[in-house]
């Protein structure tokens, strides 16, 4: 094999699994470190520049960043990574002093926005302090989007969200609340906005239409979750029926069973249509409705909904049957039979899409066969040059990080836009290392491997939580929770740096390494190479560093990333310091760095504590 | 040295032995020697070989005497059983165990002080009495724990740290074993595992007193240019004349191991190990031939390792002594004591 080129950024930044995983890149070692030293507010600040909503994100984030963590491998259960962010919300002081700020003086140029949610937000939070003045139009009487409508409050407090997002208006945002952009075609005409940034979201919650879906004796008992979630969020539905069926078995579905119980239904089932294992919804969620008696029904599909005399009292199931192949993939399915479930209420919660009712068909952005935009997967700029999509508007239903993740994109296109310049030709992200190595045997970051299991999250009381709809479920880590999940981190992106010059081949990194990472070996193609490693190669997804040839034997030294704890031994075992464990810094570009001047005054950004 | 203990956890996939136990499991205490030291990568040979015999940990019995060396017997198979002895005077309390017990595997670590030079009588009288142990000289041609002076193995001419020669000649411990009656001879270097981890494992089979001289630089004192024990200079002259490969007694000997000048030599226990002979003219198993060799090696400045001479015919000490074929610790006290009318009988012989 080649030697590893590790001047790539990629390289290192692929072994900070979190970090890699997460959409937008938030530097999750770094303030799990900082909470450890109780610095929370500087925690929250170094989330808050890549992720803008820790407090929200902390509770109600999607996590692609805990099925990565090493730990998981390494053990069997992750870092609680969500969970530790929201520790630094909830314990932060005031950080108002230390987030940018909008000049005063402007640099001329107007966007609007479309929808007050998480990608339009983070888009007005990149461009406000480099002087743009940024309008966001909303169709509610409240911003905050799918956060606001779609997120029981029980999850996510009205409060968190009214702070992270005030945080953002704050900034002089032009917020048009009960606004709904009707026109498209109208909003550009006006000529008032220099760019359009379309973050209205997906709006439309799926339909199931089958036998008795259109009866008017059942139309009042049959919603669409994502509607019915929105009625909920502003009041307007106050109690369900005794018996839910929610239809469906995604995250949707476990917010729709988990607020019908606090509206009075006492007997929710959520219908799957496949067997566990094929659920949409994550794990964590189908643990917490099942912890509150939500029965989750695997193999039935709603085949019709039963009307007696102008009522609805149920639905019709087919019951299937899968032959599944080895890899747990479904190679046959059959139906078995047919199931009658009562009930008083349906939800129907079986996905959504975007729509864009408003938008003529005449502007120059093109949309294909299935009605979605066509939007560049790098600038999120449509197939018109002024106007831009990002969040669920622009690929379908993700989550609120990747709606973040967008807005950031999109903001450095606006802004390149704007500024007249190519908006493909954007700034790499980069990559910092520097030593930990303190004196002899000293480290700058806590090397022990803490074998303690993760910390639970502690809940309010069954009997407690369905007295009001608003009642937070979780209550957050206790101090000695946070201080011990913490420890667990093992500091991924301190790297284990290595220069093949310095190696005299002694092998005391390869016996020390308690995770039998390290190999010394001749040279060879990846996959023999592989086979011929201390310890066997689990995963070939991660990539090996191989080092250049040594000096004494020409072997190479070959580490498997995969399983290394980052405990530091080889480098403190090694008498010449051919190895070194340095911590690495990835700076991901925000539309801020970029380099033209907007602003006769400097812009106030990326400021920590 | 390092601070930091070697943490508990363990690569997820990390192989088993016949006795169900990971390579981790045949640890010891973490080592005080310096960072590099060539003693600790004998530690992780002698682990691995451990491992791969599937031994008991409860079956092992390490000895030593004092020195750098004589520290890494605490290193290895925390399970195992151990004695820390006099300064050279390790093969004394070797004889006393293995008279008493012979179910169990000894391994005696020594340096090159503590065998070549206080220990050196010691050591010349275990081999003639081909004592059934594994005897390592962990051998870096200094005194390490005294500040690098030039140990009894330091070759002529080879320069201390600050720049001093060494004038007298050096006691090569594999000539020595040659002429004294070794009857299981080999050397390796530390930095060679592939080599080292197959002789242990011989070493260990071998019934009678095998001795491996492992070069294992000294990285503080003896690793620097001019030095005939560093890692580059053993490196550059580094011959390989014999190497030897266990297989296990349920492994067929396969045509791959069976093509050109492979010799297998069935150990007392029934297991095999395969010599490769890389230089086809030489015989393992000619004493006299071996030592020419290796003179003549050694006057081109090469270090000859691999399996030198191999002897599995001669007597072992347990043989010629007529040691008690049940433990002492499990013979019946009746048998223990003579009581009162044996010792009178006893003593009556010499009045």
């Amino acid at each position: 094999m080649q030697p590893t080129d590790t001047a790539n950024p990629d390289y290192y930044h692929r072994v900070v699994d979190c970090q890699w995983a997460c959409p937008a890149h938030t530097d999750v070692p770094e303030y799990i470190r900082l909470i450890a030293q109780g610095q929370f507010t500087a925690a929250y600040l170094v989330n808050r520049e890549s992720n803008v909503f820790p407090g929200i994100l902390g509770r109600v984030c999607d996590r692609p960043c805990e099925p990565a963590c090493r730990r998981g491998r390494v053990e069997a259960e992750p870092v609680a990574i969500c969970r530790l962010k929201r520790v630094a919300a909830d314990h932060r002081d005031d950080v108002r002093p230390y987030l940018p700020k909008a000049p005063a003086q402007k640099n001329g140029k107007r966007v609007a926005c479309i929808g007050a949610g998480p990608a339009s937000l983070t888009v007005a939070n990149d461009l406000m302090p480099l002087g743009y003045e940024v309008t966001i139009f909303e169709k509610w009487h409240t911003p905050g989007g799918l956060m606001r409508t779609n997120i029981p409050s029980f999850r996510l407090p009205e409060q968190v969200l009214a702070e992270e997002i005030g945080y953002i208006v704050d900034l002089g945002v032009d917020l048009r609340l009960g606004s709904p952009v009707s026109s498209m075609k109208q909003l550009l005409a006006t000529g008032e906005f220099d760019a359009v940034f379309v973050g209205s979201g997906a709006p439309k919650g799926k339909d199931l239409n089958l036998p008795g879906r259109k009866d008017p004796g059942a139309a009042a008992h049959i919603h669409i979750g994502i509607d019915w979630l929105e009625s909920v969020a502003f009041g307007h539905v106050k109690n369900i029926g005794r018996r839910v069926l929610i239809i469906g078995v995604g995250n949707t579905a476990m917010d729709c069973c988990r607020s019908s119980l606090r509206l009075g239904a006492d007997d929710v089932k959520v219908m799957a249509r496949k067997p566990r294992g094929f659920f949409k919804a994550s794990e964590w969620e189908l643990e917490d409705a099942e912890a509150e008696n939500v029965e989750i029904v695997v193999n039935h599909a709603p085949k019709s909904f039963v009307i007696e005399a102008g009522r609805l009292t149920g639905m019709l199931f087919d019951v299937m049957e899968y032959d599944l192949d080895a890899n747990g993939r479904i190679t046959a399915e059959r139906v078995a039979g047919e199931k009658f479930f009562a009930c008083d209420d349906v939800i129907l919660a079986i996905g959504q899409e975007n729509a864009f009712p408003w938008i003529e068909n005449d502007l120059g952005i093109e949309f294909d066969q299935w009605h979605v935009p066509k939007v560049d997967q790098t600038t999120f700029q449509s197939t018109r040059p002024d106007v831009f999509f990002g969040g669920d508007a622009a690929f379908g239903p993700k989550n609120i990080i990747w709606a973040v993740a967008h807005g950031h994109q999109a903001a450095i296109s606006v802004h390149k836009y704007c500024q007249d310049q190519d908006v493909t030709q954007r700034l790499p992200p980069t990559l910092n290392l520097s030593s930990r190595k303190m004196g002899l045997h000293e480290w700058a970051y806590k090397n022990d491997y803490n074998p303690l299991e993760r910390r639970l999250m502690p809940h309010v009381d069954l009997k407690e939580r369905f007295k009001k709809i608003n009642i937070e479920v979780e209550l957050g880590f206790t101090a000695e929770q946070a201080a011990a999940e913490v420890q667990r981190c093992l500091n991924c992106d301190v790297q284990t740096v290595f220069d093949a010059r310095l190696c005299i081949e002694c092998d005391a990194c390869i016996d020390i390494c308690p995770v039998d990472c390290l190999t010394m070996t001749p040279n060879g193609a990846e996959a023999e190479l592989r086979q011929r490693l201390k310890a066997p190669s689990l995963r070939a997804t991660q990539p090996l560093f191989v080092s250049a040839p040594l000096q004494h034997t020409a072997r190479v030294m070959v580490k498997d990333e995969d399983v290394c704890v980052h405990c530091g031994l080889c480098a403190e075992r090694c008498p010449t310091a051919a190895w070194d464990m340095q911590k690495s810094k990835i700076r991901i570009p925000y539309a801020s760095d970029e380099t033209t001047p907007c602003s006769t005054q400097p812009a106030q950004t990326r400021r920590t504590a | 040295m390092s601070f930091i203990a070697k943490p508990k956890i363990a690569h997820p996939g990390l192989p088993k032995n016949e006795l169900g136990l990971t390579r981790r499991d045949y640890e010891g205490g973490m080592s005080t020697l310096c960072a590099g030291c060539g003693h600790d990568s004998i530690t992780a040979a002698i682990i691995e070989a451990c491992w791969q015999m599937s031994m008991r940990p409860e079956q092992l019995v390490k000895l030593s005497g004092i020195g750098c060396s004589s520290k890494t017997t605490a290193y290895f198979v925390g399970g195992g059983h151990g004695f820390n002895s006099v300064h050279g005077r390790m093969p004394s309390i070797a004889t006393g165990a293995i008279a008493a017990n012979k179910d169990l595997h000894y391994i005696g670590v020594s340096g090159d002080g503590d065998t070549l030079s206080i220990g050196f009588g010691q050591f010349a009288h275990a081999m003639r009495r081909n004592l059934n142990m594994l005897y390592i000289v962990e051998n870096n041609g200094v005194y390490g724990l005294t500040k690098g002076q030039f140990s009894a193995s330091a070759d002529i001419g080879s320069k201390a740290k600050k720049g001093e020669e060494n004038l007298q000649p050096p006691i090569d411990p594999v000539l020595a074993a040659l002429t004294l009656g070794g009857t299981f001879v080999a050397r390796s270097f530390s930095g060679d595992k592939e080599q080292l981890v197959p002789l242990i494992i011989a070493g260990l089979k071998h019934r009678g007193f095998a001795l491996i001289d492992v070069l294992s630089p000294c990285v503080t004192f003896n690793d620097h240019e001019g030095s005939t024990k560093s890692y580059e200079f053993v490196r550059d002259h580094y011959d390989e004349v014999v190497h030897a490969d266990f297989v296990p007694p349920a492994r067929e000997i396969t045509a791959q191991y069976a093509q050109g000048d492979t010799m297998p030599v069935t150990m007392h226990d029934g297991s095999r190990i395969l010599l490769r002979k890389l230089d086809p003219s030489y015989d393992p198993t000619h004493r006299g031939q071996a030592f020419n060799y290796l003179r003549d090696k050694l006057a081109q400045n090469e270090y000859v390792t691999g399996l030198i001479y191999i002897d599995e015919k001669s007597p072992d000490f347990h043989e010629v002594s007529g040691t008690t074929a049940l433990p002492v610790n499990q013979l019946p006290f009746a048998k223990l004591t003579p009581g009162s009318k044996g010792l009178e009988k006893i003593l009556s012989r010499y009045r």
